[in-house]
């Protein structure tokens, strides 16, 4: 199997390699540092290998709304200075004036993704950008800890605060006292989106704006949620979660001092690496729901690659985006780095399963995540989620009632869409 | 003229949390870079074990050339500091030596200048550089820079030139020379300590600057120092290694604090000339 | 034109060639940007749309849609949050500066290296104070929250930076420990050039020291202490990178620069962005004439 992956790879790219008789160098952002670049950079060395091209790697941003403003920049500019970037699952409608139709370089590869996120990448007809990995918002918890205290794993909301607090009551009492119950992301950025939608999904609060583009945030589901979310600061979650992101969830969690966690299926890996006090003491499962008649939701993350309109070597270009996106490298950073494959068929490879157990366990969480309302605003997209995790921040921190700061959201989400999306 | 043991043990108590308050911050900034993995999140001050790591991996991160960023900044802010100069001390003849009419309008003018909030003139400056072309380079940079160099280099110029005393530009003239040989080898040796207090502060000025670099240049290789520490990040996409960025700051602004020092008495009468006697 | 206005404007060239290059040409076209409707996405494609950005139906000011009236807007957030930073801001550094130059004024031993001390907080870059005190004040490792639940005087660990309620005085509380130098500088080196024969007579007439501060000191270094003022609370009203550094940037916080920055470069509203850029600049020169008028009022008045 693995054996004609390579050679349909190889017969692929051999007429590229042979049309090109110049060197292109492409320059590709792909990573911030870390485990992203090791693996941006391992990558793009076999293809340049393969090809007898040149790779530069572009470094960016950390905050997703820092990398997405420095991409608008660079197109307002016409910089030629990138050919691939790496496109967030919500940017498409964004950016789509400035991304190349991939089709013609394709040659049907995308028929193997997940068609859910190959539609999110198509606008207008054109296959903007190709699936790199996937990412769903996932609850992971301290098994010991939960076995310890007589509990299991909240299918709840409500049931996982109770048995947060009772864990955090019990370990603070036997001495650490600074042991939270549960952390997630609350700062003002996108990742509070991605969480607050999960809550409002998971009390049937719809989405921010829905499919056909009208604004249904302000409904009894929603302040539910929000309401509940709220009650968990300083009774469950440290009041510094509202300058949390991905990171600072993780560091507390993985140095032992959290039971619950919200988080990316990066943090497997990491959890259960050698630095983490944790490893081997983690369980993973879907989001509970909201309330009894409520429903698990997951937000629907993951990144794409695609190519610049302003490169100057776009073929090229394109056969690096297919060459990383292709199933063998995406198999290899599954198990090495719990992305999540976007090629269905890798959640049943006995590799990928056995290095990540819950990708076969919580495959329908990964298929059924909520995506964020990005195709129906498009252009307006980070304006309302800006919008969105602001009146959420408000209500996190006290300062506004859920109620009011919904219905405040629905008087701003209509200004800025004005007339139409 | 005794004064009260009191007064004086006050003084010194002052004196004391006077220092202590200016200088432990930056002091926990470098013993916290000494400090690595989990030693890091121990809040005590003296570290346990000291570490070279932080420094190390900051110089070895392919993904993060530091050391090229330094450089950027050092040739931005040097070429920033040499045009101002030379840009302010033509501008400063003109405006402390010859009576001309709108002068004073003129200098206010200038000094209006380094009023503008740099986002006002955000738009403004991207479509500039990206029409010239050098957008995302760090040379792009020294051009919008001299929107504040320009201004306070020119005023404090001007108020030194104008304490220059007339009888050598009158001997100077009397013996033919031209207004540009005047300056050279008149007044410059006359001016030497304003350049360089001058010199100094747009130096700081261009190597602290944030929001023109962070917009006009984000190419890895070109950026400069404040972006580059800014943008730090670690071993995960969401990571924050507040040992290599504590680190970074400290090589940042140990030089910064040498000159500083070094050249105290120089600095303090380029800000009070502006500010005091203009 | 005679000979030597012909050589100053010559002299004069260089600068002013740059100054509207970098200054007004840009400050020209961020005004016209105002104007129109121009967007990040496709700046060549701006139309022209008069005052709306301004004042229309979803402009800036006058907006019908502000539910809550003006000031709960996010404009209006921004334009708040700058002046209570401003104000409370350089009214601390003045008193504190004031308090620190008086200190050096005196003779004392070792005064040299506590002038050299109090220099460091100025001489480190902004970013590096804001990382530096983001992360002090870090709230699960910071060495601020240690100290104070060490020493009783907090129950529990603090966020500093992200509790709406505290974060825009943390921002405060870091400049002005960062500028409080400036303004000891400016105030001490005023301080030096006052004649020192009021004192004496002041000393040997038996007059309360703190008479002689208020009667004789205060009046002699207003003039240099009402420039440092204005100089300070116009870099306040345009502060920027502070805020972006050490905090989260959500509305509790945000200055009008860092909205300005928002909209323009986060949403790519360059339209909007550079009509918001445009009132900052106007509200900075509103500022700046009241503060004349008023100093001139009161110099007046004395």
């Amino acid at each position: 199997m693995k054996f004609k992956l390579k050679t349909i790879a190889l017969a692929a790219l051999a007429p590229l390699a042979l049309a090109s008789a110049q060197a292109a160098t492409i320059t590709i952002s792909c990573g911030s540092v870390g485990q992203d670049f090791e693996f941006c950079k391992k990558t793009t060395a076999e293809w340049a290998a393969k090809t007898g091209n040149e790779v530069k790697l572009f470094t960016i941003p950390n905050s997703t709304t820092d990398i997405l403003a420095l991409f608008r920049q660079m197109f307002a500019a016409k910089s030629t200075d990138l050919d691939v970037i790496n496109v967030d699952v919500v940017w498409p409608g964004v950016i789509k004036d400035h991304l190349i139709d991939l089709k013609p370089y394709s040659k049907g590869a995308e028929k193997s993704h997940f068609p859910a996120i190959v539609a999110n990448n198509t606008v207008d007809g054109k296959l903007l950008a190709m699936p790199w990995f996937t990412d769903a918002g996932l609850l992971f918890y301290r098994k010991d800890l939960v076995e310890k205290y007589g509990a299991k794993a909240p299918t709840t909301w409500e049931e996982l605060a109770a048995t947060a607090k009772k864990i955090q009551d019990g370990e603070r009492a036997a001495g650490n006292k600074d042991f939270q119950g549960f952390v997630f992301q609350a700062k003002a950025y996108e990742g509070l989106t991605c969480d607050a939608v999960e809550w409002i999904h998971s009390y049937k609060g719809g989405n921010i704006v829905n499919d056909k583009g009208e604004i249904t945030i302000n409904n009894p589901g929603a302040v539910k949620a929000l309401k509940t979310a709220a009650s968990w600061i300083g009774t469950i979650a440290p009041q510094g979660v509202l300058n949390y992101a991905e990171e600072e969830a993780r560091g507390v969690f993985q140095n032992g001092n959290a039971a619950f966690m919200r988080n990316w299926p990066y943090a497997w890996s990491l959890g259960n690496g050698k630095d983490s006090k944790i490893a081997g003491k983690i369980g993973v499962s879907a989001l509970p729901k909201g309330g009894a008649d409520g429903q698990n939701a997951a937000t629907l993350g993951g990144w794409q690659l695609a190519v610049s309109k302003y490169s100057k070597n776009p073929e090229a270009a394109a056969s690096l985006v297919m060459y990383m996106t292709s199933p063998e490298v995406q198999k290899e950073r599954a198990i090495k780095g719990s992305y999540n494959p976007t090629i269905a068929s890798l959640y049943q490879d006995k590799d990928v399963l056995a290095a990540n157990p819950f990708f076969g366990s919580l495959y329908n969480v990964f298929t059924s995540a909520v995506p964020r309302p990005a195709t129906a605003t498009g252009l307006k997209y980070p304006e309302v989620s800006a919008a969105f995790w602001n009146a959420t921040s408000d209500v996190l921190s006290g300062k506004a009632s859920a109620e009011d700061s919904l219905k405040k959201l629905e008087g701003k989400l209509k200004q800025i869409k004005r007339n139409a999306w | 003229m005794k004064t009260p043991l009191f007064g004086r043990i006050a003084l010194y108590l002052a004196a004391t949390v006077v220092v202590l308050l200016s200088v432990y911050p930056f002091l926990y900034a470098v013993t916290t870079s000494f400090k690595s993995g989990g030693a890091l999140f121990e809040p005590t001050l003296w570290p346990s074990s000291w570490s070279l790591d932080n420094y190390i991996s900051l110089f070895t991160l392919a993904e993060q050339p530091f050391g090229r960023h330094i450089f950027n900044s050092i040739m931005v802010s040097v070429l920033v500091v040499v045009i101002s100069l030379f840009i302010g001390v033509t501008a400063a003849y003109a405006l402390g030596r010859i009576q001309f009419k709108g002068r004073g309008l003129l200098l206010t003018t200038v000094l209006s200048v380094s009023m503008f909030p740099q986002v006002a003139v955000l738009a403004g400056m991207f479509e500039l550089i990206r029409f010239l072309g050098i957008y995302n380079k760090a040379l792009g940079l020294v051009l919008p820079y001299m929107i504040f160099t320009l201004p306070f280099t020119v005023w404090v110029l001007t108020t030194f030139m104008k304490q220059l005393p007339k009888e050598l530009e009158e001997a100077a003239i009397m013996d033919g020379c031209s207004p540009w040989r005047i300056i050279k080898d008149v007044f410059m040796p006359l001016l030497w300590p304003a350049l360089v207090s001058t010199g100094l502060l747009a130096f700081i000025a261009a190597w602290n600057e944030f929001l023109f670099a962070l917009t006009f240049v984000l190419d890895n290789n070109e950026r400069t120092v404040p972006v580059s520490i800014s943008l730090i990040s670690g071993a995960s996409k969401y990571d924050i290694p507040w040992g290599n960025i504590m680190a970074a700051s400290v090589l940042v602004t140990l030089p910064l604090i040498a000159l500083v020092l070094i050249f105290q008495k120089k600095i303090v009468s380029g800000l009070t000339a502006g500010a005091v006697k203009g | 034109m005679n000979n030597k206005t012909r050589t100053a404007w010559l002299f004069l060239a260089p600068m002013l060639i740059v100054l509207l290059l970098v200054a007004l040409w840009p400050l020209g076209r961020t005004i016209w940007f105002s104007f129109t409707d121009a967007n990040i996405n496709n700046l060549d494609a701006a139309k022209f749309i008069g005052f709306e950005n301004y004042f229309g139906e979803y402009g800036l000011f006058a907006n019908p849609n502000y539910t809550d009236g003006f000031w709960s807007s996010d404009w209006g957030t921004a334009i708040v949050n700058t002046l209570k930073f401003s104000v409370v801001s350089v009214t601390i550094e003045t008193l504190m500066g004031l308090g620190v130059a008086m200190l050096l004024n005196q003779e004392f031993k070792g005064r040299a290296w506590v002038r050299a001390a109090v220099l460091v907080p100025w001489a480190i870059p902004t970013i590096v104070s804001a990382k530096m005190w983001g992360w002090m004040l870090h709230d699960q490792f910071g060495v601020i929250n240690q100290w104070l639940v060490d020493w009783g005087l907090l129950a529990e660990k603090l966020a500093w930076t992200a509790d709406p309620d505290f974060a825009l005085w943390t921002v405060v509380a870091v400049d002005v420990w960062k500028t409080t130098p400036f303004m000891a500088l400016l105030i001490l080196a005023a301080l030096q050039t006052l004649p020192k024969d009021c004192y004496e007579a002041a000393k040997v007439d038996g007059v309360h020291p703190l008479r002689v501060f208020w009667k004789v000191t205060l009046p002699l270094i207003k003039p240099a202490l009402m420039v440092a003022v204005i100089f300070r609370l116009l870099d306040a009203l345009r502060v920027f990178d502070l805020i972006y550094v050490l905090t989260s940037n959500n509305n509790s916080t945000i200055s009008m620069s860092g909205f300005v920055r928002r909209e323009m470069v986060d949403n790519g509203y360059m339209g909007y962005g550079s009509a918001a850029s445009t009132a900052l600049f106007l509200i900075i020169g509103l500022c700046t004439v009241a503060y004349i008028k008023l100093g001139r009022m009161k110099m007046a008045e004395d």
